[in-house]
């Protein structure tokens, strides 16, 4: 579990509107062990989900562009493949699940053709061999009786399945990494869990990575091995969850930790942060956070803060650790 | 594909340019021609003559459109071997100047169309307002009424009108509003069920607004956009059913000047007077496609949500 | 005795399946089967159960969006379904007020800020342009939004923003019982808690009830002083917060908490065994037999598939579970001794 199988370098990807320039990711840098979920986490526009696109280089183009960096997956520079390359990369190495499993399944197409279309782009088996291996993709993510399930429509399932179909079909090729974008947000609590467990023990069968994005907390304890928090289209900290919820450092990442309501105890008053996140298009020109921050000092305001490491793989941005 | 350019466009409250920058230009320019298009059919429309204001010899176009002249029949355009720059776009068969005939034939068309958009168009929000929000029966009884009317002919309604009233001006309107807000009705009514079942819509329920306050403060300034979008494409249908009309008699008689009526009166001699046929046809090219790219900068200045901030 | 604002009695809500060209009704949609509950003046009840546990239809029931197929709705103690329809506009509407879920689609995207926290205003009272307007003003700030504000449009706000535009438009009538359907879910981790903040806050100012639909238990125990857990239209536990928190005595309450517990890494010392429930909620078309949750209850026994279970009052809370029959478990509970610690951290 030591060996590092993506490596994000100084990834810089904007947006370029009408108004100017949407720097949706401004130069972050992480690293992924094999067969290791990795969290990364931060509220809305802080960039998580755009760091996925850019990982799998699907961002709308000619709009959302990747403007620096490196993304080298086992060795390979991502940023350096040709189109034709990158689609044979996709779904086969990498793979990803988005959050609204309705929009991701094609309603007019049954469930097992869905699988066997990712299956026959990427293995080149005969047909009876595919059908294999869709019953094998559907019995991996835990839906009982896959062999008649395969003639069932989207719309024959419920939520929680359909979800474990669209993990089928991303994890049909056995890719080496999952990137999941929100894919529990919809889901109900009890339904959450139980899905959850399944990605503990898919992770355990096919040791594939996982990039788990999300803004719940509680899912990062639950699942995540390590985490990077996400503000504003910067990393402010990244850690093992453990340390992360034991010895945060980052200002952003403790309010975040606070304001999180526990069911295990009473509070009388919810601990909130005041303001909102910045405007991607007008950023502070010191830390992304500082304005909101309750231990901002004055350089804080000026200037960025560089990374810092402050432990055993626990890096921080942040002038109040030096 | 997960589309994130929403998402972009949410947090900036600005469109994501879709494209580089000469494709933007393109874009505004698609705004700016068409409406400097209309703009002067309408000044040549009112400006054809100025009878109307009792001066009937300041004219801009150049004849009267229905005076003939056998010697000067089937003048090519002024370019062309035969022609004559006393006829700019050449003459009839029966010696009409093209040139004004077309000027003066801007009335009729744009005056025509005008007309019964917004006569059906109002007509059929109404209606479709109200058979999308109340629904039950009020709905369904609507609704047969929208059916019938578009399984009529409605070329074959403006002839029998024609037949009993006399074709005219005002036959021609009637006969093309008396069917025409059918589809208007279907569609308004189709957005209005969709809105019913917003959650600002419950809201004024739960306020205590009535369904009458509700139907014009919150369902219909949400209809604008795709009312506004049928309103643009009608504008060809109405020239093009209105010749239709013309060229089997139940239109705007001759000798006035339609568009429409001028393309049918052309198609005889297409081989050899190709012109007699073309510029009418030009004219209402022109106003079609004006009126639905104006009709696009329309629905999105409209929309508060593509305000910049 | 306790101030009454609102009862719900036996509340049902059937939606019938038609089928065939004379659409005979062949079955029932039973969303709501029976549902009883008392909200406070100046209290919150929270009503909590996953998606098409039939929370939502309660809430539309007392915001008189959907009628009730049986039961009765007291406000005051006077059943609303007897009011005449000039009663509930003054009388119900204007003291039972919402903020629903999704800050996006509440708000009529094409009126102003200014227009839309006025109209129950206008639609309500006669009072002057000037006046409204200073109301509306007033209120903005109550809810803690700059009021040169007015003049934008919904969009032009963030979500936590719009939310309280939400709030402020909810409170513009005075009214008594403030209905809230997931009113943070929609929302940043970080804004959540200034919103819930924000509802309390204006609760004690104004000794509002709060009616508040959610999924999440947690948002849920800051703010609630009563709590019903739903499950496929009826409710399974009810009782007042602190009670049904410490001492959850429903297999799918006990479930609910695992789900939503903060499983902090070094709770693994602790050993915890997280409750994983099994399948998903059955269709509210085909409930199964006897217990509804007894397909997926891991404490099953044999009577939960042959009876339902009735709603019995154990010590501080109800309960619809088979488990609790027996009278000297009963009599266990009201004494004050756990059931079991399945689930829930260990007290230290």
């Amino acid at each position: 579990m030591s060996d590092v199988i993506l490596q994000v370098e100084d990834l810089h990807t904007s947006f370029f509107t009408r108004a100017g320039e949407v720097k949706a990711v401004d130069g972050i840098s992480f690293y992924v062990n094999e067969g290791e979920t990795f969290g990364l986490v931060g509220e809305s526009a802080c960039g998580k989900t755009v760091t996925g696109l850019s990982i799998l280089r699907l961002l709308p183009e000619p709009a959302g562009r990747i403007v620096g960096g490196k993304i080298i997956l086992d060795g390979t520079n991502l940023m350096e493949l040709s189109k034709k390359e990158m689609r044979g990369i996709r779904g086969k190495k990498i793979s990803m699940i988005l959050q609204d499993p309705m929009t991701s399944l094609n309603p007019v197409y049954t469930v097992g053709d869905q699988i066997a279309e990712s299956v026959r782009l990427h293995q080149g088996l005969p047909d009876d061999m595919v059908e294999l291996e869709v019953i094998s993709a559907l019995r991996l993510l835990g839906i009982p009786a896959p062999e008649s399930r395969l003639h069932d429509y989207p719309f024959q399932m419920s939520g929680g399945m359909r979800q474990r179909v669209v993990g089928s079909i991303a994890m049909s090729c056995r890719p080496r990494l999952l990137i999941a974008d929100e894919p529990t947000t919809a889901l109900d609590a009890t339904i959450q869990a139980q899905y959850l467990a399944l990605f503990k023990d898919i992770q355990k069968q096919t040791d594939v990575a996982i990039i788990f994005i999300t803004h719940d907390f509680g899912v990062v304890a639950n699942i995540c091995q390590r985490v990077a928090v996400m503000y504003a289209g910067k990393i402010m900290e990244t850690a093992a969850t453990s340390t992360i919820f034991k010895a945060p450092k980052h200002p952003y990442t403790v309010a975040l930790i606070n304001s999180v309501p526990r069911l295990d105890q009473k509070d009388d008053r919810l601990y909130s942060i005041e303001g909102q996140p910045p405007s991607l298009l007008n950023l502070p020109p010191g830390c992304r956070f500082a304005p909101r921050c309750p231990d901002a000092q004055d350089i804080c305001h000026n200037q960025q803060p560089p990374e810092v490491e402050v432990g055993d793989g626990h890096t921080v941005s942040c002038w109040k650790v030096k | 594909m997960q589309n994130i350019a929403p998402d972009i466009e949410a947090i900036t409250g600005t469109k994501v340019a879709t494209g580089i920058r000469r494709v933007r230009i393109i874009r505004q320019l698609t705004l700016i021609i068409p409406s400097i298009v209309l703009f002067l059919l309408v000044i040549t429309a009112i400006f054809a003559d100025l009878s109307w204001l009792g001066l009937p010899d300041v004219r801009l176009a150049p004849y009267d459109p229905v005076k003939t002249s056998m010697p000067e029949r089937f003048l090519p355009p002024f370019w062309a071997a035969e022609g004559s720059t006393a006829h700019l776009l050449g003459t009839d068969n029966l010696g009409r100047d093209i040139l004004s005939r077309v000027i003066f034939g801007a009335r009729v068309s744009l005056s025509v169309s005008l007309l019964v958009i917004l006569i059906t168009s109002s007509i059929g929000t109404v209606l479709g307002i109200i058979a999308g929000y109340l629904g039950g029966r009020t709905d369904n009884t609507l609704m047969r009424v929208t059916d019938i009317s578009l399984s009529f002919p409605a070329i074959l309604i403006a002839i029998l009108l024609a037949a009993s009233i006399g074709p005219g001006y005002w036959t021609v309107v009637l006969a093309l509003s008396i069917l025409g807000w059918a589809p208007y009705a279907r569609l308004i009514r189709g957005e209005a069920l969709k809105l019913r079942e917003e959650d600002f819509v419950a809201q004024a329920r739960i306020i205590g607004a009535s369904p009458i306050r509700t139907m014009v403060k919150h369902i219909f300034p949400n209809i604008i956009n795709p009312l506004i979008i049928m309103m643009t494409l009608s504008v060809g249908m109405v020239i093009l059913t209105e010749a239709a009309l013309s060229y089997l008699g139940a239109g705007i008689p001759p000798p006035n000047p339609s568009w429409g009526a001028m393309v049918n009166d052309g198609r005889n001699f297409i081989d050899t007077a190709w012109w007699i046929s073309l510029f009418p046809g030009v004219a209402i090219g022109l106003v079609v496609l004006s009126g639905n790219f104006l009709g696009d900068w329309l629905r999105d200045t409209m929309d508060p949500r593509l305000r910049q901030l | 005795m306790a101030d009454i604002l609102l009862e719900g009695r036996d509340l049902k809500k059937y939606y019938p399946v038609t089928k065939g060209i004379l659409q005979r009704t062949v079955g029932w949609v039973r969303a709501v089967d029976g549902v009883s509950f008392t909200i406070e003046r100046g209290k919150t009840l929270s009503l909590v159960g996953e998606s098409g546990a039939g929370k939502t239809t309660v809430a539309k029931q007392i915001l008189l969006l959907e009628q009730l197929t049986s039961g009765t709705i007291l406000f005051e103690g006077k059943d609303v379904y007897k009011f005449t329809k000039s009663q509930l506009k003054t009388e119900y509407r204007p003291r039972v007020q919402s903020v629903q879920q999704n800050p996006w689609s509440s708000m009529n995207p094409r009126m102003r800020v200014r227009d839309i926290v006025a109209e129950p205003l206008v639609v309500n009272t006669k009072h002057s342009k000037e006046q409204i307007q200073s109301r509306v003003q007033e209120l903005l700030k109550q809810v803690g939004l700059a009021p040169n504000h007015t003049d934008y449009y919904p969009h032009e706000f963030s979500g936590g923003q719009r939310q309280r535009i939400a709030v402020a438009r909810a409170l513009a009538l005075n009214p008594s019982l403030v209905v809230l359907d997931e009113p943070v879910s929609a929302l940043d981790v970080s804004i959540r808690a200034q919103i819930m903040n924000l509802l309390k806050d204006l609760q004690e100012q104004y000794n509002l009830s709060y009616l508040v639909i959610a999924h999440n238990l947690a948002t849920v125990r800051f703010m609630s002083h009563s709590v019903a857990i739903m499950y496929l239209g009826q409710i399974v536990e009810y009782g007042e917060a602190e009670e049904v928190f410490s001492q959850p005595l429903h297999p799918y309450t006990r479930a609910l908490m695992s789900a939503s517990i903060l499983k902090l890494p070094e709770d693994e010392d602790q050993k915890i065994t997280p409750i994983i429930l099994s399948g998903e909620m059955p269709s509210p078309l085909n409930p199964p037999p006897g217990c509804r949750f007894h397909t997926r209850c891991a404490e099953a026994i044999d009577i939960c598939s042959k009876e339902e279970p009735e709603l019995r009052v154990i010590g501080k809370h109800q309960v619809r579970c088979h488990i609790y029959d027996d009278a000297s478990v009963q009599s266990a509970l009201s004494s004050g001794l756990h059931p079991g610690t399945e689930g829930r951290p260990q007290q230290p």
